[in-house]
């Protein structure tokens, strides 16, 4: 047979769980007994790839023959046979596997830049990155440009910072380039600590190459010659993913002395970071790589002045970094032609929670929040009810169920009290309550802060203090005043970024839904029915048939009853875990 | 252990000295960062072991107890929360047995640990049980494996 076949499966974070490696595995061995490989003679083979973005149709696999791409949907090991005998060799799809309507949708309004070749490349193969343009970009620059010209490049694309802060990166490039400094560094902020957040990890995990040759490019531009990644432990497979990755450039001759023999050196080690969310800010970070506790001293000086061990730095978060080959390959005018006038460019986002589609994805600035939530994200799961949109995580705000024509750009949500951080964007239903989720939020920057200034400390522990009050029904009337006063104060006198937002979910949450706030401290409800000290369940006489499973649900032995006689539950023994309202099929255990 | 801190002291000097490493190198050689080797790399590289203390205390990854045979990992991700982690972890601290300040069991067989988002969260709530990351759970999911790791342990 005189075809070509090509199979690729996703290996993204959630794939893996779902059973990637051995839906692979199935095809080597499936193919293997096959002697498939043998027979076509064209081409055959088997790749793993990054992140294919809707993560909750894992795993997900493209079969390519002669080119023509076919994607399959919730694959398990057992369903290979079939495709290999039917498909790749039978030559006709099986269509009921095939990926539905649902999921050219979901991919319809997105924009790939960084998530290009995201997915579509082996992420262990340099030829593969080679193959699609990598490291061409290096080649362009060190071969007719200068760095100023390279800094000028990245100046015209817009380009921001995709961390959270959203800092012009040409800006800063040429802040660390006109620095005065007889080493300089390059770091590569990899420390992904936002909780609902892995935009980071997926670029990682699916494309290093393009992390790689994007410090290169910045080293080349500021004057740098060592590099360090700074990633979180919490990521084997994005770690393993750059220990095979920074070798094979430099046997390529993309890192280490005399690049590609243009006489530019430039080289990267990795440091793991050992968990803690405060290293994200930039002098944290660098104390951290110097091996200290990860502290964050007050700027200026900035980094790009004196940074790691007192020389000029810059450091990029990896999206950033992942966008610059791209930008110097392809022009500054094609990437600003996507965004708005001050946000240019495209932003991954780590679409979670209660939307029906799941998963990773990449969307032009200034889209807006409904073509991401019902276009993409195709609405909300089991027919609820939109109730808000939590963005930039901790330091980040909610967008509301009002606000879903609004620009999902840097300038447009900072305006309604919500930033684009880091790219988590985590979609909350009529059952979320927002109190909950403010203390949720306020319990991790409280365990998060350093402790190194005092509003930071004492204030987010004092926040939530009273948050946990209020979702115990202790809430005081004044409470919320005294959060609005705590919080402005916190914001204006902590040291660091992590201080100065970490009271936006509170006055976020309750700018919005103050009603719900009030709920709990004049009532002692939860509209929400979420805040355990504030339920009791029972169950309805007339609806319960004493079928005995809320009794077998309940770890606290609080349910009694005969068989097929209604049971009864004992208030005082009842922790309100809600474990036999979820197993009950006949809807007779009441939660108020 | 001297041997193993020795060729611990040894990496460190080689590599720049830098602190934080070697204590993940010595987690890693022991599951733990004893406070023997403490004492032992203050008094060898006359570093104050307050500096060491200040490090391990800082940083969740370190651990100062001997763990368990098999470690769950619950994660506490934003997506996990809305999606009922938190409800997890408490039913599996009620079955377990352990608290905030004790999370290892007496037979020290499971070791309960949070950690702040594992970056699974499309398929939230997700636990990791012995690195084996198990996604969109659910108390009794997660039973069932407790059950099967402790079957394991009663048959040797």
């Amino acid at each position: 047979m005189d075809k070509s076949v090509k199979v690729h499966v996703c290996m993204g974070p959630a794939a893996l769980a779902a059973g990637g490696a051995e839906v692979l595995q199935a095809f080597e061995s499936v193919m293997g007994e096959k002697n498939v490989p043998a027979d076509f003679r064209k081409e055959c083979s088997i790749h793993k790839v990054g992140c294919l973005g809707l993560c909750a149709k894992d795993v997900l696999v493209d079969v390519f023959v002669d080119e023509q791409k076919t994607t399959y949907e919730h694959i398990k090991p057992d369903m290979v046979q079939r495709i290999v005998d039917e498909h790749i060799i039978g030559g006709s799809p099986v269509d009921e596997w095939e990926v539905k309507e649902d999921y050219h949708k979901f991919h319809a309004k997105q924009v790939k830049v960084v998530l290009s070749d995201c997915g579509y490349i082996d992420p262990e193969n340099i030829e593969a990155y080679r193959a699609v343009g990598g490291y061409s970009a290096i080649e362009k620059i060190l071969s007719s440009m200068t760095p100023e010209e390279v800094i000028d490049t990245m100046k015209k694309s817009g380009l921001r910072g995709r961390g959270g802060a959203g800092f012009p990166t040409g800006v800063k490039w040429e802040a660390c380039r006109k620095a005065t400094g007889d080493q300089k560094y390059i770091i590569c902020n990899a420390d992904e600590g936002d909780p609902g957040a892995f935009m980071d990890r997926a670029v990682i995990e699916g494309n290093p190459h393009a992390v790689i040759e994007g410090m290169a490019i910045g080293a080349y531009a500021i004057g740098a010659t060592k590099g360090y990644v700074y990633i979180r432990a919490e990521y084997p497979l994005a770690i393993e993913r750059l220990k095979k990755a920074i070798p094979a450039a430099r046997d390529k001759g993309y890192l280490g002395t005399n690049i590609i023999n243009k006489g530019f050196d430039f080289d990267i080690k990795l440091k793991l970071g050992a968990g803690a969310f405060v290293c994200g800010e930039e002098t944290a970070l660098i104390a951290s790589i110097e091996g200290q506790r990860g502290m964050p001293r007050a700027k200026p000086p900035f980094p790009v002045h004196r940074g790691l061990w007192g020389k000029p730095t810059v450091i990029n978060n990896v999206e950033t970094l992942a966008n610059i080959p791209y930008i110097i390959s392809k022009g500054a005018e094609w990437f600003s032609s996507h965004g708005t006038e001050r946000s240019k460019g495209t932003k991954v986002f780590a679409l979670t929670g209660k939307s029906v589609n799941t998963g990773l994805i990449e969307v032009p600035m200034g889209i807006t929040l409904r073509e991401i939530i019902y276009d993409i994200g195709g609405g909300i799961e089991n027919g609820k009810k939109l109730k808000a949109v939590q963005t930039g995580g901790p330091s980040g705000g909610c967008l509301t169920a009002d606000m879903l024509d609004i620009n999902v750009d840097y300038e447009s949500l900072a305006k309604v009290g919500s930033i684009v951080g880091s790219g988590g964007m985590i979609v909350l239903d009529e059952d979320d309550c927002m109190v909950n989720v403010a203390k949720y939020f306020l319990n991790f920057t409280r365990d998060e802060s350093c402790g190194k200034c005092v509003p930071c400390r004492i204030g987010t522990k004092r926040l939530l203090e009273i948050l946990d009050r209020i979702t115990k029904g202790l809430g005081k009337e004044g409470d919320l005043e005294l959060l609005e006063n705590l919080s402005s104060d916190i914001k204006s006198a902590s040291l660091c970024g992590l201080g100065q937002t970490a009271p936006n979910p509170v006055l976020s949450t309750i700018k919005y839904f103050r009603d719900e706030y009030e709920a709990h401290i004049k009532d002692k409800k939860c509209p929400a029915k979420a805040c355990r000290d504030l339920l009791t369940y029972s169950i309805l006489e007339d609806f319960c048939k004493g079928c005995g499973l809320c009794m077998k649900a309940c770890t606290a032995g609080a349910i009694t009853g005969d068989e097929k006689k209604p049971h009864t539950i004992n208030a005082s023994a009842c922790i309100k875990c809600g474990s036999c309202f979820d197993v009950c099929k006949f809807k007779s255990v009441a939660r108020e | 252990m001297d041997e193993k801190l020795q060729a611990l002291i040894k990496d460190f000097r080689d590599h720049g000295g830098n602190i934080i490493s070697l204590l993940q190198e010595t987690q890693d050689a022991f599951g733990y960062v004893p406070e023997e080797a403490v004492f032992y790399f203050s008094e060898e590289l006359g570093i104050p072991a307050s500096n060491f203390f200040g490090v391990l205390t800082f940083y969740a990854q370190f651990c100062l107890k001997p763990r368990g045979k098999n470690i769950i990992t619950a994660c506490r991700g934003t997506a996990c929360h809305v999606k009922g982690s938190e409800r997890i972890i408490t039913n599996l601290k009620r079955e377990l047995k352990l608290t905030d300040e004790d999370n290892t069991t007496d037979d020290k067989q499971f070791t309960l640990e949070q950690v702040a988002c594992v970056g699974s969260c499309s398929i939230a709530p997700v636990v990791i049980v012995n690195s084996k990351i198990l996604g969109k759970m659910t108390t009794d999911k997660v039973y069932r494996e407790i059950n099967s790791l402790r079957k394991e342990a009663s048959h040797g």
